[in-house]
């Protein structure tokens, strides 16, 4: 017979005709929970809250102890405390007595989403990810609301398609961890990829100006690469003449260039004419290659020095070292055209280790 | 009407009871400590709170959800439109008029009748204070769904259905989450011409469900079936519409009797 027939008979027993009652006994293991299933430990506010009040009345009495001011007495004092009166021997250093504020001790809980009648707060609670769905409904809520404001333009008879459009050179959409901190969130590259094509879609639109700060919330700025080296200073000989100094580097190869200005085109590396130093012509060719490009042929005098590495990575380096010394030459236009043709850009090729 | 009675000791105890503060969590019922504690004064105020949750249950019409939609309404939002006769599944016979032109036409005169039962029990869990979950997994009216969970302070899921979301929502979400009491199907199918995984899980759970099922939808496991279309834009509209008025009326008017519960109790 169930056990919840056995209950309503004994209850009906109480207030009416008396039934027979049959006892049925159970195991005990039907009773016990299955520990195991309920997952990590959790612990309420207040519990937390009465071990940290224990924390820092032990830390003063600990203070007090090894006397040294309570006021001033850090983590680190503690765990040399610890040490002092609890010696261990003990190698595994996590087992060893350890005193530490409760915030490291028990696991963060996450915050509760609902109330306390059980309803979670967020309407896309049930999806699992209420904050990427919500903000894909709130990019779809944006489209509507421009592809609205055409129709209302078209009707107006006002409808134009070059309207002011969102500068995106020289920014990035976010990465998929950057969103991941912004949502406090996982999601997965499915999801990433979902999110910018309904970002790409928005930006198709001619009116999408209209939504600018939102997208741009969406956008990071890349930095100028330009403004990280420093152009060398132009200096002045005693005669008068401008000079500047740069350096340059290629596999092990180090450079360093002094290019003089009003001068014909000679060049010295080591205290030896370049043709001497290079009989090969691929390597003459590279350090041609930056004055060439400038259009400044026999205007500058070169002197040199390279050490290091093989013939071809010290012509790398010396090339290297020659554009940047062109660089205080040369106009703002020109510095960009010699960045895209690669000129001043360290190659980072190095050589690779011998493995078996 | 029969359906507006809720059978089954565990729905009477879902709504929140505010006296004796115990949680129902689909099985297990926990009890706060403050439980026991009985006076004179919290004797009425439990006396008001059955009358509140139990009278409705009495009545057939209590909202009086008849008035927010008629035949014609249904027949101008092209609810009667089915799929084609090739794609009509075996279980919907019944619900069919007949087809014309190749096309089934869904009855309206029982959709009348399905979709007052489905409102009608849609405005009791609302009133007692039920979570109602909305579901489609149609893309063109997912933000409408969406909108209207929003509207009426409900929740939606217009997403990918993960797997576990109702069977083993201890883990996906966190133990002690409650989980939806009745869930609302705008369209039974998936993108794959499959029913929905929504459907069994809830029947799995005991949630009971609401769907709008075409002519192409599988009507067994659902608890309130409204045949209907479930394709053309205004036919969503007028269900959104509808659905969204009701869950208003009933926590309007859950609103109003515990307003009439505080004035007579200070009285």
């Amino acid at each position: 017979m169930p056990l919840w027939l056995i209950v309503s008979a004994t209850m009906d027993a109480v207030s009416s005709v008396k039934l027979p009652v049959r006892q049925i006994y159970v195991s005990s293991s039907l009773w016990k929970k299955n520990l195991a299933a309920a997952g990590p430990q959790k612990f309420t506010q207040e519990f937390i809250d009465k071990q940290v009040e224990e924390f820092e009345v032990g830390k003063r009495h600990l203070a007090n102890m090894m006397e040294e001011d309570p006021e001033t007495f850090t983590q680190e004092d503690i765990d040399r405390s610890i040490a002092y009166l609890f010696p261990s021997g003990l190698f595994e250093k996590r087992a060893r007595p350890f005193m530490k504020h409760p915030e490291e001790i028990f696991p963060k809980q996450t915050a509760i989403q609902w109330d306390a009648k059980g309803r979670p707060f967020h309407f896309l609670f049930y999806t699992g990810k209420q904050s990427y769905y919500s903000l894909l409904h709130d990019v779809y809520e944006k489209i509507l609301a421009i592809e609205r404001h055409q129709d209302k333009m078209r009707n107006k008879g006002l409808f134009t398609s070059d309207t002011k459009q969102i500068l995106l050179t020289g920014s990035r959409w976010l990465l998929k961890e950057e969103i991941e901190e912004n949502l406090v969130e996982n999601i997965s590259d499915q999801d990433y990829m979902r999110l910018i094509q309904l970002m790409e879609k928005l930006l198709s639109m001619p009116y999408c100006s209209l939504e600018k700060e939102f997208i741009l919330k969406f956008r990071k700025q890349l930095e100028v690469q330009s403004s990280k080296y420093e152009i060398p200073a132009l200096q002045y000989d005693p005669q008068g003449v401008a000079f500047s100094v740069a350096d340059g580097r290629r596999k092990t190869a180090k450079a360093s260039i002094t290019l003089r200005d009003s001068g014909s085109g000679n060049i010295t590396i080591n205290g030896r004419n370049y043709l001497h130093y290079f009989p090969v012509l691929q390597n003459r060719v590279q350090l041609m290659f930056p004055l060439l490009f400038v259009g400044m042929m026999g205007r500058f005098d070169i002197e040199g020095s390279v050490e290091g590495s093989g013939h071809s990575a010290q012509a790398g380096a010396l090339r290297l070292a020659i554009s940047r010394a062109l660089l205080s030459f040369v106009s703002e236009g020109e510095v960009e055209k010699m960045r895209q043709a690669g000129l001043l850009t360290a190659d980072p090729r190095i050589r690779e280790r011998k493995k078996p | 009407m029969a359906a507006g009675v809720l059978t089954g000791v565990r729905q009477v105890l879902r709504g929140p009871r505010l006296v004796s503060a115990v949680f129902s969590c689909h099985g297990q019922t926990f009890s706060s400590a403050a439980a026991a504690v009985k006076s004179p004064a919290a004797a009425t105020d439990t006396a008001a709170t059955e009358k509140i949750l139990n009278f409705p249950l009495t009545q057939p019409d209590y909202f009086r959800l008849s008035e927010l939609f008629t035949m014609k309404d249904l027949f101008e939002a092209r609810v009667h439109l089915g799929h084609k006769k090739g794609c009509r599944h075996r279980l919907m016979g019944p619900y069919l008029f007949g087809s014309r032109l190749d096309i089934d036409i869904i009855d309206l005169e029982q959709t009348a009748e399905h979709l007052q039962r489905a409102l009608n029990f849609t405005a009791h869990v609302a009133y007692r204070g039920g979570i109602i979950l909305l579901v489609s997994r149609r893309r063109q009216f997912g933000h409408l769904i969406e909108t209207t969970a929003q509207e009426c302070g409900e929740y939606a899921h217009t997403r990918y259905w993960k797997g576990g979301l109702l069977t083993n929502a201890s883990i996906q979400y966190s133990p002690g989450v409650r989980l939806p009491d009745l869930i609302v199907f705008f369209s039974t199918l998936n993108n794959v011409f499959q029913q929905h995984v929504g459907i069994r899980d809830a029947a799995k759970i005991n949630i009971p469900t609401v769907g709008i099922v075409d002519s192409n939808c599988n009507p067994s496991l659902i608890t309130y079936p409204v045949p209907g279309n479930d394709d053309t834009p205004v036919a969503m509209e007028m269900y959104c519409r509808l659905f969204k008025m009701t869950i208003n009326r009933a926590k309007d008017k859950r609103r109003q009797m515990e307003l009439l519960k505080g004035i007579s109790a200070s009285v």
